[in-house]
């Protein structure tokens, strides 16, 4: 039999581009049902509040930041092109214009840093939630909000003190989005302990 | 990619066809290329031009634009109507603070932008779009992004959403059963789980069938 094992083909090594690139759409496609199924408006507010945030974070840290960035990037470029992919089901061009687009062009970027961070947080003997949880902090606070408050300011002629007053809004709402992004990655890599191995 | 023309796909995801309109004016036969250039100019001059008025004549020159395409107006109305409530709340809140100018100038800037933006996507296939975007992304097959693999995943992504959206359905109502409906934790912790699952599913049939090697 030993000899039967070292010559068949070994499947899972050969299956590693086609799952990555099915990961990848799977994980773009979650972030899209995240972002159009659940929206909580915020009256008087230029961004709603949806679970979008939740599958960027979700993506970077249960594929890593390669994969995770990828995932992100094929989810914008097919809201780009038109589809309603974005909020409120939203999508096309017209984003570019909006004044929620800061946040958008900052997932890639948060996506990319939350997985690589996690790469390490997952590893942890102790504490693995608390570390994955501070990767996807860190993530928000380095990249989406600092960006998305920025275009948002410049966008709306709002000046820095009212920019950063009205993204605030967003932050507790991070919060809970980024622990239970954390919670669901551990589950996930616990079902499924190769997914990082890369 | 493969264009699936009339498949009916309602609500919570309008379906692959997204916000296109068909039709036939000289916006719908310009090129994608011409028109997200147009689009990129238009962008520029809003941020170059200052003052109410030359904001508010981009405003009436991008309508104008906008009806010679003769798109159906009631879905665009729907369309537009986000935009239309921020851009008012904004004006409003900028008159209160800095006075009618930067008012209307905010306000109506914000709109020329997304109706022009919407009508590229109104007029351009989505499929055509997506091509669009692939030849720009084509310099990213230095990196090992191969433009091959790019069309898989859009295809493969397009194919999940509404799988996902009915996974979801499934794991709410499940939730629900257990009398667990506001926990969070019962109802994403299943979804991504099951959505990792059918991708490895996936990924292995596709190497068996000798795609994405």
């Amino acid at each position: 039999m030993a000899e039967l094992d070292r010559t068949a083909p070994l499947p899972v090594a050969r299956a590693s581009v086609a799952t990555d690139v099915a990961l990848v759409a799977t994980f773009a496609a979650f972030i899209a049902v995240c972002a159009v199924l659940p929206a909580i408006p915020v009256p008087g507010m230029a961004v709603p509040i949806t679970l979008q945030t939740f599958g960027v974070m979700l993506a970077g840290l249960v594929l890593g930041p390669v994969r995770g960035a990828l995932a992100v990037l094929l989810y914008l470029a097919v809201g780009l092109a038109g589809l309603p992919v974005f909020a409120q089901g939203t999508g096309g061009l017209a984003v570019l214009g909006k004044p929620s687009l800061g946040y958008l062009l900052a997932f890639p970027l948060a996506a990319a840093l939350a997985g690589w961070l996690a790469g390490r947080a997952l590893r942890a003997r102790r504490l693995v939630l608390l570390a994955v949880f501070g990767s996807a902090m860190a993530a928000s606070l380095t990249f989406i909000h600092p960006i998305g408050i920025t275009v948002m300011g410049a966008r709306l002629g709002m000046s820095a003190g009212e920019a950063i007053a009205a993204g605030a809004v967003f932050l507790p709402g991070d919060v809970v989005k980024n622990l239970l992004a954390a919670v669901v990655t551990i589950a996930v890599v616990r079902a499924f302990p190769d997914l990082r191995r890369r | 990619m493969r264009r699936r023309a009339g498949t009916p796909q309602r609500p919570p995801w309008a379906g692959p066809l997204g916000l296109y309109h068909p039709g036939r004016s000289w916006l719908h036969r310009t090129g994608p290329g011409p028109k997200a250039l147009g689009l990129a100019v238009l962008g520029v001059g809003v941020l170059v031009v200052t003052g109410a008025w030359a904001s508010v004549g981009l405003l009436a020159t991008t309508a104008l634009l906008a009806t010679s395409a003769r798109l159906p107006l009631r879905s665009t109305a729907r369309s537009l109507g986000p935009v239309l409530v921020t851009a008012l709340l904004v004006g409003a809140y900028q008159w209160w603070a800095r006075g009618p100018a930067t008012a209307v100038e905010v306000a109506a800037d914000l709109v020329t932008l997304v109706v022009a933006a919407t009508l590229v996507t109104a007029t351009t296939p989505a499929d055509r779009l997506l091509d669009a975007i692939g030849r720009a992304a084509r310099p990213a097959r230095h990196l090992g992004l191969r433009p091959e693999l790019v069309a898989l995943a859009v295809g493969l992504m397009l194919r999940t959403v509404p799988e996902l959206v009915r996974t979801s359905t499934e794991v709410r109502d499940a939730a629900r059963a257990r009398g667990l409906e506001r926990e969070p934790r019962a109802v994403l912790v299943p979804a991504a789980v099951r959505a990792v699952g059918r991708a490895r599913a996936t990924g292995e049939a596709l190497a068996a069938r000798g795609l994405a090697e």
